[in-house]
């Protein structure tokens, strides 16, 4: 290691007052200025944190964003979902390659430019998109990219890539991105409608919290982030929990394949969020929260960083809030670093402490002990957005809209084959016939509601409703056409889920590999009907044994599948007359050895 | 006194106090559930799921999960036995474990428990990875190719030796055992006498020079299941 960088490292360890909770801003800022986070430089952090060297590899080596090979000093990542791969990603990601002269993993021989591809980057409705370094980049086409890579060969700024601005507060200055809202459609609107500034804040510190948290209960909020959990309820045990010091989450990290409502949130009412984040903290009296926010996201971070200063200096936080003597609190941001699974709540914590991402074990719930082992409440953009409208109009008002279990509306996220991709606010129960309607895809074959982790769901299905108790879904609804594969789409989520399966628990980590093992068995035609039940009860024995949520839904792209397309696998598999056992492919199996010896077997290739 | 809780584990009605884990009130009533992460005096840990047992209807990891009042635990049970086969199964394959020469046999708990679910081959395909092999301390050894992760030996070396001689890096199919050094154990503080060298329930962390010196036929379990101490401990009556 050079001596200036390690004065760099030494400086980015005192900025962060050496403190091992701040490890993911201190192995971000190396990442950022360093280009990898090497060897030798993790053995310097350690000694400056004095922590052992394996603690912070054991973090260093968990998110995708940390090398520990230099990079470029720009890196592009690709997105590889299925819904950009749908709209032409993979040969962007080709002609990426061809002008860069690389492939992708590789950097350029000059150390300019590194490419890699990345899961979904939630620019679904405006795909194929990649981000360059942390600026976004959307809609690209083959010649965009060797545009993109002529314009950075002449000037290595990535900012200068975005020559026009996206609508609302994309042009602000701070955020500066091309990227669009694409808010087509809010009927009743809730999240996206006027609300003046403050005042369902000073409504909320004229109630006691008591108040507030009936108000939510009456409300019958349930959390927008997937789960669905009663927001009263957790807000009520968090309140109960013993402890002086506690804390509220924004979960921003988004992170589910074809989910981007929380980034439009984000981008056009960083107030009303911020604003429910303070109300929560008063209901349950926490006087500091932290919003997490996924590293794909980078580019909002200025801006909102802007939002909550501004909001610290009309009183809105710090000490008093909004007039309220006694009543502090103050919000920070903190960045991941690349893991859909630091999106689940336990794993969310675990990162903000600066550990690996991986789910803790429940109880206790993070209401009884989470960050810092303090009572907190982990809570959805959408959702706290939702209670910031309780509190404004009453309860009453809102549980008007919905359907009996599930009270209010919904953002989805729609994306994939359909002629309006964006974000949708729909009242919960209307019906995925009538969301296909507006935005476009009476054509649908099948969608995905509830992203990967959701349910694959046949036309004969569509009156289906959306809300908690039949179709439930964090937002995501991807669109496929009567032309797509979906045995391919059904093999790229398993793919997703396997590259991002922490690896904590025997079945996620190794079962979803199996799953993928046996699918490309069957994509490549050599599938037996037995392999049908085999995917069946192996994805059952993950869905039931996995200890978090991922590795609980990680199957479901192929059981739901199952269920629902039956002709579409039985299509895919044929029954063996010949004796060969089901699963075994001696031409593969004897491919080495011949390779060894130099010629083809002559029983390998005679009859399959 | 605290207050006794009273549940059901697969139609027998055992008492446990508040606090305590599935597994080991099950454990104190003579009721074995089957375990591989788990070491009595560590931290229970969640990772193998070998655990998983049927709280009402849901799967819950024993070792991990407290005991309620009026609990319905469903353990030695056909469809519960098939779960853990296919996680002893998913083990196996993720590694290379060759049984017959390894000096842990007999006293490998993951042999053990195939033995004991009737486990002959697996049926998922191997996965052959490739992984290494650390032979630069003088008196231990890391043979990952059998490394089960389960993370034993990681809380060993914290909650027990004082130390951190262990921890996991990377993610997902890229996990892996990494010790506190570069890359050998031999530049870390670990030490053959070390609770966290005893805890690896497989032949991933060996003591050198003592392999083979008991005889098959006198190892752990060559004459009873894995388990069977618990089972037979069970209250008479
Ligand atoms: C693998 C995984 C990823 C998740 N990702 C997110 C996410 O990106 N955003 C989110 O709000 N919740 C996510 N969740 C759900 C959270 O764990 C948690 O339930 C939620 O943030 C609670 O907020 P809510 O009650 O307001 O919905 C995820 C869960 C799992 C298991
Ligand atoms: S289910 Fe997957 S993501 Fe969740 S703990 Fe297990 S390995 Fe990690
Ligand atoms: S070395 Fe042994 S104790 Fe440690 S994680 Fe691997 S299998 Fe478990
Ligand atoms: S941005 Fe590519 S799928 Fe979401
Ligand atoms: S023993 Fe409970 S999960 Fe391993």
């Amino acid at each position: 290691m050079t001596p200036e960088l390690e004065s760099a490292v030494r400086e980015i360890c005192a900025a962060h007052d050496r403190d091992p909770l701040r490890l993911m801003d201190i192995l971000r800022a190396v990442q950022q200025r360093c280009g990898s986070i090497s060897s030798p430089i993790i053995a310097r952090i350690a000694a400056e944190l004095r922590i052992p060297r394996v603690r912070v590899e054991s973090t260093a080596t968990f998110y995708a964003f940390f090398t520990a090979q230099p990079t470029g000093r720009i890196v592009i990542r690709v997105c590889n979902d299925v819904i950009d791969e749908l709209q032409g990603g993979q040969r962007v990601l080709a002609a990426f390659e061809q002008e860069l002269g690389i492939r992708v993993g590789e950097t350029t021989p000059d150390g300019l430019i590194t490419l890699t591809e990345t899961a979904c980057i939630g620019m679904c409705d405006q795909a194929p998109a990649a981000l360059v370094n942390d600026v976004v980049v959307t809609r690209l086409s083959t010649d965009r990219a060797r545009e993109i890579v002529q314009a950075l060969r002449a000037n290595p700024d990535p900012k200068a890539l975005v020559t026009r601005l996206g609508d609302g507060n994309n042009g602000h200055a701070l955020v500066g991105a091309m990227v669009e809202n694409n808010l087509r459609y809010a009927e009743p609107a809730y999240v996206f409608s006027p609300l003046a500034r403050g005042v369902a804040l000073s409504k909320a510190v004229a109630m006691s919290p008591a108040e507030i948290i009936r108000a939510v209960k009456v409300s019958r909020l349930r959390g927008r982030g997937g789960a669905g959990f009663p927001t009263g309820m957790k807000w009520e045990f968090a309140r109960a929990a013993p402890g002086d010091r506690k804390f509220i989450v924004c979960n921003a990290d988004e992170g589910e394949p074809g989910t981007f409502k929380d980034r439009v949130i984000l981008t056009e009412c960083p107030d009303r969020v911020f604003a429910g984040m303070t109300i929560a903290g008063y209901a349950i009296g926490a006087a500091e929260g932290v919003l997490y926010l996924r590293a794909e996201y980078a580019y909002l971070r200025a801006f909102l960083e802007d939002v909550l200063a501004r909001r610290r200096a009309e009183g809105l936080l710090g000490q008093s809030v909004a007039g309220k003597a006694g009543f502090n609190f103050d919000i920070r941001i903190q960045m991941g670093a690349g893991a859909y699974i630091c999106g689940e709540e336990t794993a969310l914590l675990n990162s903000c402490e600066g550990l690996r991402g991986d789910p803790r074990n429940r109880p206790p719930f993070p209401a009884q002990r989470g960050y810092l082992g303090c009572p907190t409440v982990v809570n959805n953009v959408e959702t706290l957005c939702k209670v910031v409208k309780i509190i404004q109009d009453g309860p009453a008002a809102f549980a008007e809209h919905g359907s009996a279990g599930s009270s209010g509306t919904k953002l989805l996220s729609i994306s994939g084959d359909c002629k309006r991709p964006g974000v949708y606010e729909v009242a919960f129960g209307v019906t995925l016939r009538h969301v296909l309607e507006l935005c476009g895809a009476e054509d649908a074959a099948a969608v995905q509601v509830g992203g990967p982790s959701g349910q694959l769901v046949p036309r004969s299905q569509y009156d289906r409703k959306i809300c908690y108790d039949d179709l439930a879904t964090g937002g995501s609804v991807m669109v496929f056409g009567p032309q797509r594969d979906l045995v391919h789409v059904v093999r790229r989520y398993l793919d997703f889920f396997a590259e991002e399966s922490c690896g904590y628990c025997t079945p996620c980590r190794v079962g979803t590999r199996l799953l993928i093992e046996r699918l490309a068995h069957i994509q490549a035609g050599r599938g037996s009907p037995d392999d049908l039940a085999y995917l069946e009860e192996l994805g059952q024995t993950i869905k039931l044994t996995s200890r978090c949520g991922l590795g609980q839904t990680a199957a479901n792209p192929v059981l739901t599948s199952l269920k629902n397309f039956p002709e579409v696998w039985a299509g895919r598999v044929r029954a063996r007359s010949n004796g060969h056992q089901p699963g075994f492919d001696l031409s593969t199996a004897v491919g080495a050895a011949e390779l060894i010896v130099g010629r083809r077997s002559a029983h390998a290739h005679a009859a399959s | 006194m605290s207050q006794k809780i009273e549940l059901t584990i697969d139609g027998r009605e055992i008492s446990a106090v508040p606090g305590q884990t599935i597994l080991s009130a099950a454990e104190e009533a003579g009721v074995y559930i089957p375990r591989l992460c788990h070491l009595k005096g560590l931290t229970p840990h969640g990772s193998c799921r070998i655990c998983t047992v049927l709280v009402n209807g849901r799967p819950q990891s024993a070792c991990t999960q407290p005991v309620a009042p009026g609990m319905l635990v469903e353990n030695d049970t056909p469809k519960v036995n098939g779960l853990r086969r296919n996680l002893l199964d998913m083990l196996f394959v993720e590694g290379n474990h060759f049984c017959m020469f390894c000096e842990k046999s007999g006293n490998c708990e993951l042999q053990a428990l195939a033995y004991r679910f009737g486990i002959t081959a697996p049926k998922y395909p191997y996965m052959f990875p490739q992984r290494t092999l650390d032979a630069s301390h003088p008196d231990i050894l890391i043979e990952r190719n059998r490394c089960i992760l389960c993370g034993r030996c990681v809380r060993a070396s914290q909650e027990l030796d004082g130390k951190h001689a262990f921890d996991f890096i990377g993610r997902g199919a890229h996990k892996r055992l990494h010790v506190n050094a570069e890359a050998r154990l031999a530049d870390t503080d670990a030490a053959v006498e070390d609770r966290a060298v005893a805890a690896c329930p497989v032949g991933s962390l060996l003591r050198k020079r003592v392999g083979y010196a008991l005889p098959v036929g006198r190892r752990a379990y060559d004459h009873q299941p894995i388990g069977s101490e618990i089972s037979a401990a069970a209250p008479q009556g």
